[in-house]
């Protein structure tokens, strides 16, 4: 059982390595690829991953931001999250992780209520961000705000910190 | 020519009905226009053999000439289309006076048949038509569903009796596409046609990686998502799946009752391996306080195409695979409308 710790290898040299972790891969990819459309300063890496822990023979680099996707219309997709989530150390969670719950805004399709990702998210102390990825429109904003913070979280905003 | 075949050949014949004899013989095309000529068909059977096999003597017949006959006969045996026709029909109009019944022959020994009913003293509602298709080398029928439920055991007594079988049973197996109902019930569904390229080499499969993904996307889980598209692929196949619409599971509990003096509620679990259901109702009971029938629960799973979403379910992260055998076995055992006691 390996588990997920911030600082336990040395950054990358202008590098910001994003781990994205959620069961829907259709979702996950959407993601990576939005990111990665941004145009960024730092050199951009994502991961995808389905849950944690992650295979512990692969050469990683160190994740400076950590992202939890839930798919509101899956139960699976949230239990799957609660999972993971106890595989990663508790420094993550001073800055360096947040939810991403998707599908929001087709209400008759949600099986996980909105409170439900709120509540996890104050447990955990961190961000929750909602998403409808089936707009372009929304998808480029919400990339946006993820590299944002994903600078911030890798230390390539000067006198900004997590 | 040799006493057995003699002998073989007078049996034969006289296992054919007399209404056929000249049919077969004629097919069987050994005798001469001259010889069936001088046969007398209004004689009775065993004189008539002894006849035949004088002639085949004259002619000398073989045994593979024999065995010719045999099967012939074997062959008009199995089935005559028109004799069915008739015979159903017949059925049909002397139980109900008025009714339409059309037959179309098509490709693949399938009779078409609409059956437009009436009753003793009204015509036949030429606008609610029942149309029934049946395949007369295989003991299939499929119907189309009518909505005058009173003519169904009829129209099975009459297919049943008109194909010369001994009972009918209806299959719990329903869909809007006739190909895939013939494709589940003959077993052919799991033969893979040629439309996308079937000789991709399996490494590139097994890494799982598209290859205009942008080399800084990498996927953790590679080795989870081989084991996974693995399992959907031993269960569904290569092949696309026979199309359906519903799947209906019908579940019969007996009601265990749980009360804890503390709580206030009283709280019923219906645990089956399929669904997890809980039920759970107030202080005073409701529909589940001191219940003596059996609790029913209906679930009913509804796509235009049931099969290839169930089959997606796995890859797309929305399930974990294997899937439960109650959905993966609908084809394979012919229904999609289940009923389970849960014990």
């Amino acid at each position: 059982m390996l588990v997920l710790r911030p600082l336990d290898k040395l950054p990358g040299l202008n590098t910001a390595t994003l781990l994205l972790v959620g069961t829907d891969d259709a979702l996950l990819q959407q993601r990576a690829d939005s990111r990665l459309k941004m145009d960024c300063a730092s050199e951009l890496r994502v991961h995808l991953a389905r849950s944690l822990p992650l295979p512990s023979n692969v050469n990683r680099p160190l994740v400076d931001l950590l992202v939890f996707v839930i798919n509101l219309h899956s139960k699976y997709s949230l239990q799957s999250v609660e999972k993971s989530l106890y595989h990663v150390d508790a420094s993550f969670f001073l800055g360096k992780a947040c939810f991403l719950a998707a599908g929001a805004g087709r209400e008759s399709h949600c099986s996980v209520h909105r409170n439900t990702i709120m509540r996890l998210a104050h447990t955990y102390r961190s961000p929750v961000l909602f998403c409808d990825l089936e707009v372009e429109g929304f998808r480029a904003t919400m990339a946006q705000r993820l590299v944002r913070m994903l600078q911030i979280c890798a230390g390539h905003m000067p006198s900004v910190s997590a | 020519m040799d006493e057995t075949i003699a002998e073989f050949i007078r049996r034969t014949i006289l296992k054919i009905p007399m209404s056929e004899m000249m049919t077969v013989l004629e097919a069987w095309n050994f005798l001469s226009e001259s010889q069936l000529q001088t046969l007398n068909l209004r004689q009775r059977k065993d004189s008539l053999a002894q006849s035949v096999v004088l002639l085949c003597e004259e002619k000398c017949a073989s045994l593979s000439d024999a065995a010719l006959l045999d099967i012939v006969c074997e062959d008009l045996d199995l089935f005559d289309i028109e004799q069915f026709k008739s015979s159903f029909k017949k059925i049909l109009q002397r139980a109900l006076r008025n009714v339409t019944v059309s037959f179309r022959d098509a490709e693949e020994n399938a009779v078409w048949i609409r059956i437009a009913w009436g009753t003793q003293y009204t015509k036949p509602n030429q606008y609610k038509p029942t149309y029934v298709v049946y395949y007369s080398h295989t003991p299939y029928a499929f119907t189309s569903s009518s909505r005058l439920k009173s003519n169904i055991p009829l129209l099975g007594q009459a297919l049943t009796v008109a194909s010369k079988h001994h009972q009918i049973v209806k299959m719990d197996l329903r869909s809007r596409y006739l190909d895939s109902l013939k494709a589940i019930v003959f077993k052919q569904y799991n033969q893979n046609f040629e439309i996308h390229n079937p000789t991709a080499p399996l490494q590139e499969r097994s890494v799982g990686l598209d290859i205009n993904t942008d080399s800084r996307i990498i996927h953790e889980n590679a080795v989870e998502k081989d084991k996974v598209q693995r399992i959907t692929q031993e269960t569904f196949g290569d092949y696309p799946q026979p199309r359906l619409e519903f799947a209906q599971y019908k579940f019969w509990k007996a009601a265990m009752l749980t009360t804890t003096p503390q709580t206030p509620t009283q709280s019923l679990q219906f645990h089956n391996r399929f669904l997890e259901t809980k039920f759970k109702s107030d202080l005073n009971g409701g529909i589940l306080a001191d219940r003596e029938e059996p609790l029913r629960c209906l679930i009913k799973f509804s796509s235009p195409h049931l099969l290839e979403a169930l089959k997606s379910l796995a890859p797309a992260g929305i399930a974990d695979a294997p899937l439960s055998p109650l959905l993966t076995c609908i084809p394979s055992r012919g229904m999609n409308y289940f009923k389970i006691r849960d014990k």
